[in-house]
């Protein structure tokens, strides 16, 4: 067991943990933040996806300690008040069905953004090909993040 | 405003109360086959109004709050089965809220997600709720203004009178809860609708966009411990010993102990189907803990020989013997063969078809394979339970509250009445979650342990524990005439351990001389309903089989199968066909038409069709492929859908998509096979999941316009997809896939 302070969401919170436990279960069970999720613990579905200092990293098999002095967002913080470009788009097309992958869809998706704010659909193929939707929504997940872009250019909003 | 004059179905009743502090609120009561008419009856008499729910609620401030009787995996009925209760209630969307009701199927109805039966089986009882509530709504009014009720109207949630007075139902709620229920009822007829087949989005889309608690897995109460249970590494295994004194010194652990699921004379219903009965249970603070603590586990396994379950469901109590061999794929596929060889049940007889085979003029014979599937739900099987001697809470992922109630009772010796279960909405479904056996784990293990638990398997657990789509075959025969016409159809199918077999679908009916028969093999490998059971092999393996049918009958797939349908409806063959000929038509019609079938402009595109009835409703698609590095893709899709009445079309066009997708997935990737009774696949690496570079660039989705009642959706595209994407295929490669998933690969598919 060792201290650790994690900073998710803009938040601080000291964790007593296991430097090996894996991030996912650090913000799912310590910080008590649920929208995380737990789908194959083996870095294949994208489920537990988090913004780790901006980049996209798979909480599943991210150690705990290497996110100690870093910047954890999760789904909850990845926007105030819902409307990121990434969560606007996913309302406006009602992309999900059972949505259990979406958050790590929208994290996804909203990194992508940020790096390539047209993506074409090569792009999105390309980006989100790590995250799986056992439910087949990923025509609407393509459609949506091409909305997102459109939101974006619009509000200057950044992921 | 045109009306159906319905009677309250004998089947239901409805009961009005006065919220506290003012309000209305309706409950709707079914005599439910699953609970004894006397326990219902008896509603009226003992009601506790405080602790009750209903389907509506209207508070004096003109908030309305629908109940969704049924559990949630994705196939929306949260909005859609609220959508049926506005439209009759005539409220305006904006103002309702949506709530999961508790399990209480006395008074929400059978509760049960499945069998793509929600929207079916609430489709009149919802209404005629919705209907009810108006109507004393406006009775309220006509006495409080001293009208008759006659001229009293409704628009989204306002009472008016021509006299100029006018109220809220909000205002009104209160009086209208002690006006009596009205026996008789009008409902809207579809023109009418402004709720119903208008598209609405999803309730719970801001909760999910911004990653809300919703599922079972995120259900957490203060000092709830974990479970995990380490189950033996191949069916046909038990446990025989374990050591846990080095998990037991790993931090945060509190517990090792074998639970025993069932005793050994318990009589099972019906899906209490489990695959271990002596579970190794490991209990600690935290989901990391156990999951490093159980590597540190030593258990040793034994083989469980032959095992005597006795099953108390439908068809009465029988005793089954489940064989206690180590199976393996490659032995299944022989025994199969052995099998499909022997004489088999006679399922359906119309004719001579020997004689037709004997006299034919071209036989076709064909046989197909298809393995065994995992569901694989996002969330994997996960439930929460606190149980303690006089009561238990259980909370998580259930898809038929109703069935497992009964057998937590007996479990727990517990009366129903002390037994609540909330419904999570669930990371998926697909069937696996009518089987309560996880629900059962957790709640044992928390009467063990003396707290609140969650009982969660690991994807590895998920996959390898049982529960899946049987592995099955088929073989087809086709007589044809001299002059190509289809005189006899036999199909002779089996599986392990149940056969695919819908002896009365089409094409029975429409051949003069036919005979379906089934044979099955018993095995330990446990299986599940998986969406459309059965229909999802034999759409595969019949529409790809009438594919090749039509080629040598010289004939154009789609009119060929037109063709069957005509003689299927001017001169049926034999009596109890399922479908209705002239609907299954319908669908070919419009996707041929949609898709622009045999004109030109498609050439880049190979081109195959099926279609598929099933659960009441018809489905056909037009599967256009190409080669991309290399391997087959889909680019784009057409389907064609006769479900009745759409209740939410963006939400219905979500669902055929997905199941478009998960049909090309399935049909393509989907495969999980055994050795020595050890499943071989265990997560995403080794069994293939469809993604989205592989997922269509378009679905276009058309629904036949009608007005007949709703019939199911979650369930019919998918079947006729893995069968398009066969016949997509041979044109492509220019040679059959008779073997899924479809791949070329140097040993057999399965
Ligand atoms: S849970 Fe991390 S990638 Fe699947
Ligand atoms: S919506 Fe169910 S897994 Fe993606």
């Amino acid at each position: 067991m060792a201290k650790i302070t994690l900073n998710i969401n803009k938040k601080d919170y000291p964790l007593e943990a296991d430097p090996q436990m894996p991030l996912l279960w650090a913000i799912r069970d310590l910080a008590g933040l649920k929208g995380t999720k737990y789908g194959c613990g083996m870095a294949q579905c994208g489920a537990c996806v988090v913004h780790l200092d901006g980049a996209a990293i798979r909480s599943c098999v991210t150690q705990v300690s290497r996110a100690a002095g870093k910047k954890v967002v999760t789904i909850e913080g990845l926007s105030e008040t819902n409307s990121h470009p990434v969560q606007k788009a996913w309302q406006e097309i009602d992309v999900p069905q059972c949505g259990y992958c979406h958050s790590g869809q929208m994290m996804s998706a909203a990194v992508l953004l940020r790096e390539k704010p047209n993506p074409t659909d090569q792009d999105i193929d390309d980006a989100m090909a790590g995250n799986i939707c056992r439910c087949g929504t990923y025509l609407r997940i393509r459609e949506a993040i091409h909305t997102a872009a459109e939101l974006q250019k619009k509000t200057g909003t950044k992921g | 405003m045109e009306k159906d004059k319905t009677a309250l179905s004998r089947r239901s009743f409805l009961k009005a109360s006065i919220l506290s502090g003012g309000g209305m609120m309706l409950t709707v009561s079914w005599l439910s086959s699953f609970k004894s008419a006397d326990k219902t009856e008896a509603l009226g008499l003992t009601e506790n109004w405080a602790t009750l729910n209903g389907y509506i609620h209207i508070l004096p401030n003109n908030q309305v709050k629908l109940i969704c009787p049924n559990p949630e995996f994705g196939q929306n009925v949260m909005t859609s089965l609220p959508m049926m209760l506005a439209e009759e209630l005539d409220v305006d969307w904006k103002n309702v809220s949506v709530e999961m009701g508790p399990h209480d199927q006395a008074k929400l109805g059978a509760q049960f997600t499945g069998g793509s039966n929600s929207v079916r089986m609430y489709w009149k009882p919802l209404r005629e709720a919705g209907a009810a509530a108006r109507q004393m709504l406006r009775e309220a009014a006509a006495q409080a203004w001293n009208v008759p009720a006659a001229e009293v109207t409704t628009k989204a949630g306002i009472l008016s009178h021509p006299s100029g007075k006018s109220a809220s139902y909000g205002d009104m709620a209160s009086k209208a809860a002690i006006i009596p229920v009205p026996k008789d009822l009008e409902l809207k007829v579809p023109k009418d609708f402004n709720i119903v087949s208008k598209s609405k989005k999803n309730v719970e889309i801001k909760k999910i966009t911004s990653g809300k608690p919703l599922f079972g897995l995120d259900y957490s109460v203060e000092g709830m411990l974990i479970a995990m249970i380490q189950h033996p590494p191949a069916f046909g295994m038990k446990l025989k010993s374990f050591d846990a004194a080095e998990a037991l010194k790993m931090p945060g652990i509190i517990d090792v102990f074998i639970l025993k699921l069932y005793a050994d004379d318990f009589e099972q219903g019906g899906f209490d189907t489990r695959t271990f009965n002596d579970l190794l249970v490991i209990v600690g603070n935290s989901t990391w803990e156990v999951m490093k603590a159980r590597k540190k586990l030593v258990a040793q396994w034994e083989a469980s020989g032959d095992l005597k379950d006795t099953i108390a469901g439908r068809g009465g109590k029988r005793e089954v013997t489940i064989p206690g061999a180590l199976e393996s794929t490659t032995t299944h596929m022989q025994q199969m063969k052995e099998y499909a060889a022997k004489p088999a049940q006679q399922l359906r007889r119309d004719g001579d078809p020997e004689a037709a085979f004997r006299t034919a003029d071209q036989v076709i014979e064909r046989t197909y394979n298809g393995p065994f599937l995992a569901h694989n739900c996002m969330e994997p099987m996960n439930f929460f339970a606190h149980v303690t001697d006089e009561k238990a809470l259980v909370a998580g992922p259930l898809q038929a509250p109703g069935w497992s109630e009964p057998t937590l009772a007996k479990l727990l010796n517990l009366p129903a009445d002390k037994i609540e279960i909330q419904m999570t909405r669930m990371g998926g479904g697909f069937g696996r979650r009518a089987y309560g056996h996880y629900l059962y784990e957790a709640a044992l293990i928390s009467r063990k342990v003396k707290a609140p638990v969650k009982l969660m398997y690991t994807r590895e657990d998920d996959m390898t524990y049982g529960i899946y789509r049987p592995m099955y075959t088929a073989t087809y025969r086709a007589a044809l005439d001299a002059n190509k016409n289809l005189i006899a159809f036999h199909v002779k199918g089996g599986g392990i351990p149940e056969h695919p077999i819908h002896a009365n679908r089409f094409p029975a009916g429409a051949v003069e001389n036919y005979l379906a028969e089934g044979w099955q093999i018993a095995s330990n490998i446990t299986i599940g309903a998986f969406r459309a059971p059965r229909s999802n092999f034999n759409a595969a393996a019949e529409q790809s089989f009438l594919d090749e049918v039509a080629e040598a009958a010289g004939k154009d797939p789609i009119a060929f199968r037109l063709e069957l349908l005509k003689r299927a409806k001017e001169k049926p063959v034999g009596e109890n066909n399922d479908y209705d000929a002239d609907r299954y038509a319908g669908v070919l019609e419009l996707v041929r038409d949609k898709s622009n079938w045999n004109k030109p402009g498609n050439e880049k595109y190979n081109r195959g069709v099926a279609a598929y009835f099933c659960h009441n409703s018809y489905a056909a698609h037009v599967v256009d492929m190409v080669t991309r590095d290399g391997q087959p893709y889909v680019a784009r899709v057409f389907s064609a859908m006769d479900c009745g009445i759409v209740i939410n079309p963006n939400a219905a066009t979500n669902m055929v998509q997905g199941a478009v997708v998960d049909g090309i997935g399935n049909a393509l990737y989907g495969q999980l096979t055994h050795k020595d009774g050890a499943t071989q696949q265990s997560n995403f690496h080794n069994y293939r999941m469809i993604r989205m570079n592989e997922a269509p660039k378009s679905i276009e989705v058309y629904f036949v316009q009608n007005e007949m009642d709703p019939t199911g959706l979650g369930e019919p595209p998918f079947p006729p997809v893995f069968g398009a994407v066969a016949n997509a295929l041979y044109k492509m490669k220019g040679k059959r896939y008779y073997n899924q998933p479809f791949k070329d690969e140097p040993e057999k598919s399965i």
